[in-house]
C-alpha cells in the first residue's frame, strides 16, 4: 500500500500539494469559526455591541463561503488525483500483464489476474478516493483543533491530553477484539456459501442418492455457526459507539466544569469556552475518522499487496537484446532433442524430442491424454521456454527471433476455442487486418463456416457476444480454423482443433483444408486415429517421450503403442 | 456483512460492492438506487419475520427512542450551566456585592447531565447489543428457508437458470438485508426521533431562533436532490464504462494464448487504454459531483451556524434569550442536517433492501415440485425392470423431444445410447429419476408407475456416473460413503478397491482421510470419475446410468476406469450413453439419439439393416475407411 502511495505521491506531486494546501484552508475555516463565535460572545454580547455582532457575522459567512471553496476545489483534484491513479495502476497492470507468457498465466492463474486488475485497483481507488477526501482533513483539524484550544487556554487544554488517549484505548481495545472475529465470520459465511454452491451444482448427484436431508443439515449447522458468530461481534461492536458519545460528552463536562473555575479566576473568558468545547468536538470527531481508515486499509493493503505482486512478476519470455529476424526459408520447424518441464513439476512433459517438419507436408501428434501433444505444439510459437535442446523455425533458434516475427508465421487454432467480442468479420480478420471479404468468404468456405454464417441474420457482420455463447461448440471452431486460414501462414497449428465437429463436417473441413494448406507446414494434434492416418508423418508420445515416428503404414509395422491406439479405436476387421 | 460497519458516524452506513465500496462516513448518496417493484408488499412480508421477536424488537425501539432523547436533551441544560456562569460573571463585572459563579447550581446541572448521558449510553448499548440478536437470527430463518425451498424446487429451475443468479439471491441480497437490519433499521429510528426531538428543544427555546434553522431545510433539500440526480447519471457512466474495461479485461486475459498468437498485445492494449480513459473520465465526474454533497451541506449548516450566532447574540444583548440558550442552539442547529442526510441515506438503503428482500421472496415464491403421492409405494427388492409407455417429454412447450416412446427393459439388461454430443442423455436421466415430470404417458419400474413412489425411495434405485464428476468437499471416505450413510469401512474400501480407486487412494497424503478441496483439484479428473465409480458400488442401485465418456484422463487410468465400470454393470440394468464398440455391439438395445431426441431404436444388427442414421454414424466413427481426398 504504502509503495503504491509512494508512487501516487511521485505522479501527482503538484496536485497533491494543491489538495493539500485546500484541505488546510478548508479546516482552518471549520476552526475559525468557533473563534469569531467566541469573539461575538465576549466583544460582542458580553459588551452589548450589535455592530460588532453584525461585522463579525458578516466576516463568519466569508470565512464559511471561502471554506466551501476550497472544499470543493479540493474534492475536484482529489478526484482527479485518486481517479487518475486509479487509472495509472490499472494502465500500468494491463500492459504488464499483456507481455506475460503463459507460464506467468499458469501460474497466477487467469481468475486471479482478472480480479486484481478489475476488482483490486477499484478497491485502491476507492480508499484513495476516501483518504483523499476525507483521512487528509482529519490530522490537520486535530493538530489545529488542540493549537486553537492551546491559544484559548493552556491549562484547559490538558482536559484534552487526557481525554485523546482515553478515546484512542477505547477505539483500539474494541478493534482488537473485534476485527479477528469478523475474519472468522468473513470465513463461515465463505464456507456456507460454498455448501449452497456445492448444493447448486451437485443437484442431480444430491437427489439421485436421496441425500438432499443431509445436506440441509449440513447447511443448518453452518448457517447456526455463522449466525452465532454474527450475534457475538456485533455485540463486541454494539458496545463502540456508546463507549464514544459517553467519553465525548464527558470530556464536555469536564470542560465546563474546570472552564467554569477558570473563569472565575478570571484566567479566560466565556467565549473561549465556547469555542473551547467547540474544538473539542471537532478533535474528537476527526479521531474517530482516523480510526475508521484502520478497517478500511487492511482490505486495501490486501489489494495492493495483490497488484504488486503482479507487478513485481517479470515476464519469463523476452526478446533477445539483438534479435534475428533475417529468415530466408518459409516453414521449415525443427526440434532438436528439446526437453520441457512444467515449472514445479517432477516429471519434463517432454523429453528428448526430435523431429523436422517441411512445407507441404502434414505432421500429425498423437498420444494419451497428458502424454505432452498440445505442450509440443505450444513450444512452436514459443508459449514456453524449453528446459534443453532447441526449437528452429526456417532455419534460426526461436529464442533468437523477435516473438512478433516468429508468430506472424504461424496460425494457430487452440484446443479451446476463443473468440472475441464483435462482428463475426472482426474474428476472421483477427491474424490479418487488411484481409478482404473474398479472402474471407474463402477461408470460411473451406472451414465448412459458410453455410451457418449465411443463416445468421447479419451474416459475416453479426455479432459473437463475449465467449462466443451465442454459437455452437462446432461453429466456434470452425471460426476459428477460418481465423487461422485467413492469415495465410507459412505454419499451421491445429490442436485438437476437430473435436466439436461431427464425423462428416470433420471429413469435409478436412478434405477442403489439403487444398488449402499444399504450401504450408501443418501439424494436427488429434485424439481419433482417423483423423491422423492420412498424414506424413506421425509422431507417438507416450509421456512426454517420443514412442514412434513414421507414416500410418510404418507405424502398424513397428510401434507397438501406435498399434494399441488404433487397436482401441478401430473396429478389428478394418485393422488389416 | 462483509465490511465490519461498526464505527459510522454522521454520514451513515456504506453499501458493500457499490462503486464507493466500503462506505462508512461516506454514505451512499447520490448513487442508483435499485429499487423493489412492490415495496408495500415486500415491505409488510420482510415484517412478519420478526413477530417471533415482536417483545425483543419492541424493547430495542424504546430503547433507541429513550437512548436518543436522553442524549439530545443534553445541550440544553449544559446551556443552563453556561447561562448560570454568565450571570456569575456578568455579576462580578458589575461589581455587584457577593456576586460569584453558582458553582453548586453548575455542579449540580452537571450531575444531571453526566446522568442523563451514562443512561443514554445504557440504551444505546442495549438496543444495539439486542438488535444483533434480532437481526442475525432474522437472518438465519430467511437463509434456511432459501436452503430448504431449494431443496423443494424442481430441476428445471436450477436448469434456466445460471448458479450465478440463484448465488447472488442467496448470498448478495442476503448480505444486503443483514447489514440494515443490524444498522439501518434502528438509524431509521434514531433519526427521526433525533429531527423530531432537535425541532421540538429548538422550539421551547426560541421559535425566531427555530424559523432561522428551519429556514435551511428546503435549501438542504435542493442540494441534495439536485446533486444527486447528477451524480446518478455520473454513477451510471462510470457503472457502463466499468462493465466494458472489465469485459475486455476478462476476455484478453481468457484469450490470451490467442491474443499472442495472433501479434495482438498492442492492439489489446489500444482498446484497453481508451476504456481506461472513458473510465477514468466518467470516474473523476462522479467522485467529484458526489463528493460536494457533504461541503454543500456543511455549507448550510454553517449558514444557520452564523445566523443563530448573530442573531442569538442580538437577542441576548436585548435580554430576551439567555446565552446558555444560544450555546446549546448552536449545537443543535450543527446536529440538524445530519439526521435529514442520514435519513436520505438510510432511504436509499431501505429501498435496496426491500429490492433485495423481494428478489429473495421471488425465490421464495417459485412453484415446487410436484407434490409426493400420498400413499407411496416403496420397492423393497427392486429387480429393475423398466418400462417407457407412450412417453411424451418436452422442455419446451413448443418444442416436441420425446414423442409417443415406448421400450421395455428386462432386468439385467444393457441399453446403449448413441449418437452426436447433445442434451439427449441428460434428458434420459431427467426422466428415469423423475427430475422433470412427463407430459405424459408413463415410467414403471418393476411395474409401478415412478409417480406412485417417493421420489427418494425411487432414486435410491439408480446408481449414476456421468462424465461431470460432483464430489463435495470432505473426506473421500465421506465422498464414497455419500450413497450409504451406514456404510462400515470395510465396505467402502471394499468399494474402493472394486473401482480401482484404492491404490491411488493409499498413495495419497492422508490416504481415506485425504480432504477434497474446494473444486477437488488435488486429484485427478480421472481419480474422480474412480471415486463416483466406488461410490455407486457402495450404493449398490439395481439400475445404472453410466456416461463412458472418459475425457481428459490419461490412457492408463482409462483402462482402470473401463475394467471398474464393466465390473460394475455386472447384474444391474444399465442405462451406458456408450463410446465403445464393444459395448454397444453386445447391448440389448441401442437407443440412437439426435438434437436431444430418440430418432431410432433396435438391435446393432437391426439398425445396420435399417441403414439410416445409425448405419451413418457407425461407420463413419468406428470403421476407418480412409476418406477420400485429393492427393497431395
Amino acid at each position: 500500500m504504502i509503495r503504491l502511495l509512494r508512487s501516487m505521491v511521485r505522479a501527482y506531486t503538484p496536485q497533491m500539494l494543491l489538495v493539500l494546501g485546500l484541505v488546510f484552508l478548508q479546516s482552518l475555516a471549520a476552526l475559525y469559526l468557533p473563534t469569531l463565535l467566541a469573539n461575538i460572545v465576549d466583544n460582542g454580547i458580553i459588551k452589548g455591541d450589535t455592530t460588532y455582532i453584525l461585522q463579525t457575522g458578516g466576516f463568519m459567512l466569508l470565512v464559511a463561503v471561502g471554506g466551501t471553496l476550497a472544499s470543493i476545489i479540493a474534492t475536484f483534484f482529489s478526484s482527479r488525483v485518486a481517479v487518475g491513479f486509479g487509472r495509472m495502476i490499472r494502465r500500468k497492470l494491463f500492459t504488464h500483464v499483456e507481455n506475460f507468457s503463459l507460464h506467468e498465466f499458469d501460474t497466477v492463474g487467469t481468475a486471479s489476474l482478472i480480479t486484481r486488475t478489475t476488482n483490486d485497483t477499484n478497491q485502491v481507488q476507492q480508499v484513495l478516493v476516501i483518504i483523499l477526501r476525507m483521512m487528509l482533513s482529519a490530522p490537520m483539524m486535530i493538530i489545529g483543533g488542540i493549537i486553537l484550544a492551546v491559544r484559548q487556554d493552556a491549562p484547559l487544554a490538558w482536559v484534552l491530553v487526557a481525554v485523546i488517549p482515553i478515546l484512542i484505548t477505547a477505539i483500539l481495545v474494541i478493534m482488537r477484539r473485534a476485527i479477528p472475529l469478523f475474519q472468522i465470520m468473513q470465513k463461515k459465511l465463505d464456507k456456507l456459501n460454498l455448501i449452497l454452491d456445492e448444493g447448486l451444482t451437485g443437484v442431480r448427484v444430491i437427489r439421485a442418492f436421496d441425500r438432499v436431508t443431509h445436506e440441509s443439515q449440513r447447511f443448518a449447522t453452518a448457517n447456526q455457526d455463522l449466525t452465532d458468530t454474527a450475534i457475538h461481534v456485533n455485540r463486541i461492536v454494539a458496545a463502540m459507539m456508546p463507549i464514544m458519545m459517553l467519553v465525548l460528552n464527558f470530556s464536555t463536562i469536564a470542560i465546563i466544569w474546570f472552564g467554569s473555575i477558570r473563569i472565575d479566576q478570571g484566567a479566560m473568558q466565556l467565549g473561549a469556552l465556547i469555542a473551547f468545547l467547540q474544538y473539542a468536538m471537532l478533535i474528537l470527531f476527526s479521531l474517530l475518522m482516523v480510526s475508521m481508515l484502520f478497517i478500511m486499509l487492511p482490505r486495501a493493503a490486501a489489494s495492493a499487496t495483490r497488484i504488486n505482486a503482479v507487478l513485481d512478476i517479470q515476464p519469463e519470455i523476452a526478446d533477445a537484446a539483438t534479435v534475428n529476424d533475417h529468415d530466408t526459408e518459409r516453414g521449415y520447424v525443427e526440434f532438436n532433442h528439446v526437453t520441457f518441464s512444467y515449472p514445479g513439476a517432477e516429471e519434463p512433459a517432454l523429453a528428448d524430442v526430435s523431429f523436422k517438419a517441411i512445407p507441404g507436408k502434414v505432421t500429425a501428434i498423437i498420444g494419451g491424454t497428458g502424454s505432452g501433444k498440445s505442450t509440443l505444439v505450444n513450444l512452436i510459437p514459443r508459449f514456453y521456454d524449453i528446459d534443453a535442446g532447441s526449437v528452429l523455425v526456417d532455419g534460426i533458434d526461436i529464442r533468437a527471433m523477435s516473438q512478433e516475427h516468429l508468430r506472424a508465421k504461424i496460425g494457430f487454432v487452440p484446443q479451446k476455442t476463443i473468440l472475441f467480442s464483435g462482428a463475426i468479420s472482426d474474428n476472421l480478420r483477427y491474424g490479418h487486418a487488411m484481409a478482404t471479404m473474398d479472402e474471407m468468404r474463402q477461408a470460411a468456405e473451406t472451414a465448412q463456416a459458410t453455410e451457418f454464417i449465411e443463416t445468421m441474420p447479419d451474416g459475416v457482420d453479426a455479432l459473437i457476444a463475449q465467449g462466443g455463447t451465442n454459437l455452437s461448440g462446432g461453429q466456434k471452431q470452425r471460426l476459428s480454423i477460418a481465423r487461422a486460414l485467413v492469415r495465410k501462414p507459412e505454419i499451421y497449428i491445429f490442436d485438437d482443433s476437430f473435436s466439436a465437429l461431427d464425423y462428416k463436417t470433420d471429413a469435409k473441413l478436412r478434405a477442403a483444408l489439403k487444398h488449402d494448406t499444399t504450401d504450408a507446414t501443418v501439424f494436427i494434434v488429434a485424439q481419433r486415429v482417423s483423423t491422423v492416418m492420412d498424414a506424413d508423418q506421425i509422431i507417438v508420445l507416450d509421456e512426454g517421450r517420443v514412442v514412434g515416428i513414421g507414416t500410418h503404414r510404418e507405424l502398424m509395422a513397428t510401434s507397438q503403442a501406435y498399434h494399441e491406439i488404433v487397436a482401441s479405436q478401430l473396429a478389428e476387421e478394418e485393422l488389416a | 456483512m462483509s465490511t465490519p460497519r461498526t464505527t459510522q458516524g454522521p454520514g451513515g452506513p456504506g453499501r458493500p460492492g457499490g462503486p464507493m465500496g466500503p462506505g462508512g462516513m461516506m454514505g451512499a448518496m447520490g448513487m442508483p438506487v435499485q429499487k423493489a417493484k412492490d415495496f408495500r408488499g415486500t415491505f409488510f412480508r420482510l415484517l412478519r419475520y420478526f413477530r417471533p421477536q415482536t417483545l425483543r424488537l419492541v424493547i430495542v425501539f424504546f430503547a433507541a427512542i429513550l437512548g436518543t432523547v436522553f442524549n439530545i436533551v443534553g445541550p440544553k441544560i449544559m446551556g443552563q450551566a453556561t447561562t448560570k456562569l454568565l450571570e456569575g460573571v456578568v455579576a462580578k463585572l458589575r461589581h455587584i456585592p457577593g456576586a460569584a459563579i453558582d458553582f453548586a447550581g453548575i455542579q449540580r446541572i452537571l450531575f444531571i447531565l453526566a446522568g442523563l448521558y451514562l443512561v443514554s449510553a445504557a440504551f444505546n448499548y442495549m438496543q444495539q447489543y439486542m438488535m444483533a440478536g434480532v437481526a442475525q437470527r432474522t437472518v438465519y430463518t430467511l437463509r434456511q428457508q432459501v436452503q430448504e425451498k431449494l431443496n423443494r424446487l424442481p430441476l428445471r429451475f436450477f436448469d434456466t437458470r445460471t448458479h450465478g443468479e440463484i448465488l447472488s439471491r442467496a448470498v448478495n441480497d442476503m448480505d444486503n438485508i443483514s447489514s440494515t437490519l443490524q444498522q439501518s433499521l434502528t438509524q431509521l429510528i434514531t433519526s427521526f426521533v433525533t429531527l423530531v426531538g432537535i425541532v421540538v428543544l429548538m422550539l421551547t427555546i426560541s421559535p425566531l431562533l427555530t424559523l432561522v434553522v428551519v429556514i435551511t431545510l428546503p435549501l438542504s433539500i435542493l442540494v441534495t436532490t439536485v446533486i444527486a440526480k447528477r451524480s446518478q447519471t455520473q454513477f451510471k457512466n462510470q457503472q457502463r464504462y466499468l462493465g466494458q474495461l472489465n469485459g475486455h479485461v476478462e476476455e484478453m486475459y481468457t484469450g490470451h494464448r490467442i491474443v499472442k498468437a495472433f501479434g495482438h498485445e498492442r492492439a489489446s492494449i489500444t482498446t484497453f487504454n481508451t476504456l481506461n480513459d472513458q473510465l477514468y473520465d466518467a470516474g473523476w465526474r462522479a467522485q467529484f459531483v458526489s463528493g460536494i454533497i457533504m461541503p454543500l451541506m456543511t455549507f448550510i449548516g454553517n449558514i444557520g451556524y452564523v445566523f443563530v450566532s448573530v442573531i442569538g447574540g442580538i437577542l441576548v444583548t436585548q435580554g430576551a434569550i439567555a446565552i446558555g440558550d444560544v450555546q446549546a442552539f448552536i449545537q443543535y442547529a450543527s446536529q440538524f442536517t445530519q439526521p435529514i442526510t442520514m435519513l436520505a441515506n438510510i432511504t436509499n438503503i431501505i429501498q435496496s433492501t426491500i429490492a433485495s428482500a423481494e428478489r429473495i421472496f421471488e425465490l421464495l415464491d417459485e412453484p415446487e415440485e410436484i407434490a409426493e403421492a400420498t400413499t407411496a409405494i416403496s420397492i423393497a427388492q427392486p429387480r429393475g425392470m423398466v418400462q417407457f409407455q407412450h412417453v411424451n417429454f418436452r422442455y419446451k412447450d413448443d418444442v416436441p423431444l420425446i414423442e409417443d416412446m415406448n421400450i421395455d427393459v428386462h432386468s439385467g439388461q444393457t441399453i446403449a445410447i448413441v449418437g452426436p454430443t447433445g442434451a439427449g442423455k441428460t434428458t434420459l436421466v431427467n426422466l428415469l429419476m423423475r427430475f422433470y415430470e412427463l407430459n405424459s404417458g408413463q415410467i414403471l419400474i418393476d411395474g409401478i408407475d415412478i409417480t406412485a413412489m417417493q421420489r427418494g425411495a425411487l432414486r435410491r434405485m439408480f446408481g449414476m456416473v456421468l462424465q461431470d464428476t460432483w464430489l463435495f468437499n470432505g473426506t473421500i471416505r465421506d465422498n464414497i460413503a455419500y450413497g450409504r450413510e451406514d456404510a462400515s469401512e470395510e465396505a467402502i474400501i471394499q468399494a474402493a478397491k472394486a473401482a480401482r480407486a484404492d491404490h491411488f487412494i493409499r498413495t495419497l497424503p492422508q490416504s481415506y482421510d485425504t480432504i477434497l478441496n474446494e473444486d477437488a483439484s488435488n486429484i485427478s479428473q480421472g481419480q474422480k470419475q474412480l471415486l463416483t465409480i466406488a461410490r455407486a458400488i457402495l450404493a449398490d442401485p439395481a439400475i445404472l446410468i453410466l456416461d463412458e465418456a472418459t475425457s481428459s484422463v490419461d490412457t492408463r487410468t482409462e483402462v482402470l476406469i473401463q475394467k471398474a465400470m464393466s465390473d460394475l454393470m455386472q447384474g444391474r440394468t444399465n442405462f451406458v450413453i456408450a463410446h465403445r464398440l464393444s459395448t454397444i455391439r453386445d447391448a440389448d438395445l441401442i437407443l440412437v439419439m439426435n438434437h436431444g431426441s430418440i430418432i431410432e431404436q433396435g438391435t446393432h444388427e437391426a439398425l445396420l439393416a435399417q441403414n439410416g442414421f445409425y448405419a451413418d454414424l457407425y461407420n463413419s466413427q468406428f470403421t476407418a475407411k480412409p476418406i477420400p481426398v485429393e492427393a497431395v
